[in-house]
């Protein structure tokens, strides 16, 4: 059998023709990764209009219409384009390594993951350009968006269907990938925490993106083939929405929040120097707030009108989740506490994370009070909270993994100077922007407004806010420049870039091959890199196997072209209640083109090859030079 | 994977669906799958539920009225049949012999054709005879989507189980097919227990009333 992926191809065809082809979980990785930063940035971009606007009172930089669109575009990129995709790529490139398998367990269903999520963002983000974006914002209650004229709404309905059909297979294949790939004598409680909470943060999408699939479905077939789902008018109920979203909608801030506790969970300890502190109650924090995050969905409409009972039980199920939390908060402390500390850039995110974490949660608590609840409701308030949970924690667990990432992920290394320059830029910002939001919100100003009047009390605050988000985006435009600049940087080249890993990724030497470990590794306890190293072992880890043939899955165009499918059905359903003639034909081909992917996939093996030991011999010299990986 | 391991009933695994890694991948895979597919099945419940018998303002046609349970209960016979019929091939895989699993996935499928054509029959019945067309009301959109939901997948696991025996009729059982056709058969008892949900809360309890 000749082993393809050694043979070497260059030129720009071959380059992009293997990233479209890819099933390589580090590759699919860096995708998630750079799609995720593309969407991030149009967000922020859309964020820093809504900041300009709202910097004056009576302003009118952009139109009351517009202002929609765009605070409906920034909430839903930035959760399900942006965040998402960036906290995937972490996973996609490090969870395999951490547990020390070969790939994913389905690489053909990841990369069909990517793309749908790619194509599904594409399609929503072209609505901006064909009459006008979704303007409901992120919630889309259906009592607001079945009315909406245009296809703003539809835009949003396909575009999310397709993406988060995406997430889901995703989720399933991390799932699969940690309970059947576990390298030898990795147990369970033997998991590094970034695995663990990728576990539970993939079992959340698992049973949250079906109830927002049926959701997203009742709305498409009400808006767009005359279905009365949402319709009171002939029976339908407008609140069967809000409960399917929140339902979703909910679980989603811990799909994002637990894989940004797992990332800190794998800096705190190696900068402290010492043990993550409290292991299993980490893990079983973890498992304990993503099951409660399936019980507290009502908390976001206490004011819907359910009655007291209903509405007492979501209040104390949601205080019940400060309780894991706190618990996960107090294991980060108490590893520092008594650590020899070492302050790095990945670091000083966990500093700053942990203090900004604990005042989104806090505010949290305060909301979960329902009769406060109908005095906050809508203000600034939800909106500062909310920014304080996803900022201060995911947003900062992405960047301070960017960092902590780099050398595994890009062989290369972000300049710490200007790392800390970024880190204060937009930690500073950060709070400016939110932290006065607050108290706009308890002075009264409602959430999603497009102007106000002088004079209320409000015109500093808001002045402040928006100087904190232009703060915020030079800080993510330095932290591009920085990532620019470290392609000139020099190759890391070697294991254990921070000196002190303590998991299986940092046993590998950088650049990682596409196979990974040549053998799969022995794992002899937690942090077993860690347990290696100090018993003096030179070569990395202790190998459970000889070194042999390495069986690897071929990569396919197929996952593209599904998606291509499922992309040019949305148009016929995005055109069909204007009644124009090509709307069905148009579905059919879509999903012909997807279905006969899938029948071409079935009918044809996919067998894998396997790459001979003397071509990984070789393989390895080539890239570590004589004496290979050692 | 290599396929040119010859195997004999001897030698054949007792969890052929489970021997390679792939396999295994796949076995827990459709596990975690209909997971999901269970909360979204309940999600359509759920709705169902809560506009069963909503419409406009003196709409006349009520669950009660519209549906029997002669026709359904036809319906469940040939479905949970079907299911039993997957049995029989996943014996057959176990014991090594093809021709058994070809035999019996293949009346599985044309138990499933005829549920499906009977539930085809019966929407048609509705949307034509009675007007309870998709657009008529809270109540209809709710019944067709959950209803309708269940035979998409009805549909696609015909399609998938179909493509299965076309493409192994000529080649035996190996450890490459063999954990699709596991894959396909709990696949095909999942659809089997959602439609037990349906026939109770759609078709007994709308007798009821």
């Amino acid at each position: 059998m000749s082993s393809v992926a050694i043979s070497k191809k260059t030129g720009f065809g071959a380059t992009l023709w293997d990233y479209l082809t890819t099933v390589d979980h580090k590759k699919l990785g860096n995708m998630y990764f750079f799609a995720g930063l593309l969407f991030f940035a149009i967000a922020g971009f859309e964020a820093l209009l809504i900041r300009i606007q709202l910097m004056v009172p009576n302003n009118d930089f952009v139109s009351a219409g517009l202002f929609n669109e765009l605070l409906t575009m920034h909430g839903t990129t930035m959760l399900f384009l942006a965040a998402t995709p960036l906290l995937f790529g972490f996973m996609n490139a490090i969870v395999p390594l951490q547990i020390g398998a070969r790939d994913v367990a389905f690489p053909f269903l990841n990369s069909l993951g990517f793309w749908l999520f790619f194509l599904g963002a594409l399609f929503l983000h072209l609505s901006f350009f064909m009459g006008g974006a979704p303007d409901a914002g992120w919630t889309s209650y259906a009592s607001l968006s079945l009315y909406s004229p245009g296809h703003g709404i539809d835009f949003y309905v396909l575009g999310l269907q397709i993406s988060g059909a995406g997430t889901l297979i995703s989720g399933i294949n991390f799932i699969v990938t940690i309970i059947t790939m576990r390298a030898p004598g990795m147990t369970f409680m033997r998991m590094p925490l970034f695995t663990w909470t990728t576990l539970i943060s993939s079992a959340l999408i698992l049973f949250a993106f079906p109830p927002l699939t049926v959701g997203l479905f009742f709305m498409l077939v009400d808006r767009m083939f005359g279905a009365n789902f949402f319709d009171h008018t002939m029976g339908g109920n407008t609140i069967i929405w809000e409960h399917l979203f929140w339902i979703f909608g909910h679980p989603e801030v811990y799909i994002l929040v637990l894989p940004a506790f797992g990332l800190f969970s794998e800096i705190i300890p190696v900068f402290a120097r010492k043990r993550l502190f409290g292991y299993s109650s980490m893990v079983f924090a973890t498992i304990l707030i993503g099951f409660l995050g399936f019980m507290v969905w009502a908390h976001h409409m206490f004011t819907t009108g359910l009655g007291p009972t209903a509405n007492a039980i979501f209040a104390v199920a949601t205080m019940a989740i400060a309780v894991p939390t706190g618990m996960k908060v107090f294991n980060w402390i108490l590893t520092i506490w008594g650590g020899s500390i070492k302050v790095t850039v990945p670091m000083i995110y966990a500093l700053g994370f942990i203090p900004s974490f604990v005042a989104g949660g806090v505010t949290g608590v305060m909301q979960a009070t329902a009769p406060l609840d109908y005095q906050l409701h809508d203000s600034y308030f939800i909106v500062a909270h909310f920014h304080y949970v996803i900022v201060g924690g995911i947003v900062t667990a992405i960047f301070g993994a960017t960092h902590f990432y780099w050398p595994i992920m890009f062989n290369r290394v972000l300049n710490e100077k200007l790392g800390y320059i970024v880190f204060w830029v937009f930690f500073i910002g950060f709070h400016l922007t939110f932290f006065l939001q607050h108290f706009l919100g308890l002075m009264g100003m409602p959430r999603r407004v497009f102007t106000y009047q002088a004079d209320q009390g409000w015109d500093l605050y808001n002045f402040i806010s928006s100087i904190g988000a232009i703060m915020m985006g030079i800080g993510v435009i330095l932290l591009v420049v920085n990532m620019l600049l470290s392609i000139k940087g020099k190759p890391v080249n070697q294991r254990d870039y921070w000196g002190d890993g303590r998991s299986l990724e940092w046993a590998l030497v950088t650049p990682v091959p596409f196979y990974n470990f040549k053998q799969t590794p022995l794992i002899r306890g937690y942090d077993p890199y860690w347990i290696e190293k100090h018993e003096g072992n030179k070569e990395g880890m202790t190998y459970a196997e000889p070194l042999g043939d390495i069986h690897m899955p071929h990569g396919s165009i197929l996952p593209l072209i599904m998606s291509i499918g499922m992309f040019i059905a949305a148009f016929g359903a995005l055109y069909h209640p204007d009644g124009v003639s090509w709307s069905v034909p148009v579905i059919i081909l879509g999903i012909g083109i997807t279905v006969a992917c899938m029948i071409l996939r079935s009918f044809k093996d996919d067998l894998g090859y396997h790459v001979h030991k003397e071509e990984i011999i070789a393989l390895e010299e080539e890239l570590y030079g004589k004496g290979g990986n050692k | 994977m290599d396929l040119n391991t010859k195997f004999t009933p001897k030698s054949w695994p007792d969890h052929a669906e489970q021997a390679t890694l792939e396999g295994k991948n796949k076995f827990v895979g459709i596990w975690i799958f209909i997971c999901s597919d269970i909360v979204l099945f309940a999600s359509v419940f759920a709705t169902y539920l809560s506009l069963k018998d909503k419409g406009p303002a003196g709409m006349d046609i009520s669950a009660a009225e519209l549906f029997g349970l002669e026709l359904a209960f036809v319906m469940t016979m040939l479905l949970l049949t079907s299911s039993l019929t997957s049995v029989y091939a996943m014996y057959h895989m176990k014991n090594f012999n093809s021709k058994g699993v070809l035999i019996w996935m293949g009346i599985t499928v044309l138990l499933g054709l005829g549920f499906l054509g009977l539930e085809i029959y019966e929407f048609y019945e509705y949307t034509v005879h009675e007007g309870f067309g998709f657009t008529h009301s809270a109540f209809s959109s709710s019944f067709y989507v959950l209803v309708g939901t269940h035979g998409l997948h009805v549909i696609i696991g015909l399609v998938w189980i179909t493509g299965l025996i076309i493409r192994n009729m000529k080649r035996g059982l190996n450890l490459y097919n063999a954990p699709k056709f596991f894959a396909a058969s709990i696949y095909w008892h999942f659809i089997d227990v959602v439609w037990v949900f349906i026939f109770t809360v759609v078709y007994l309890m709308g007798v009821l009333g």
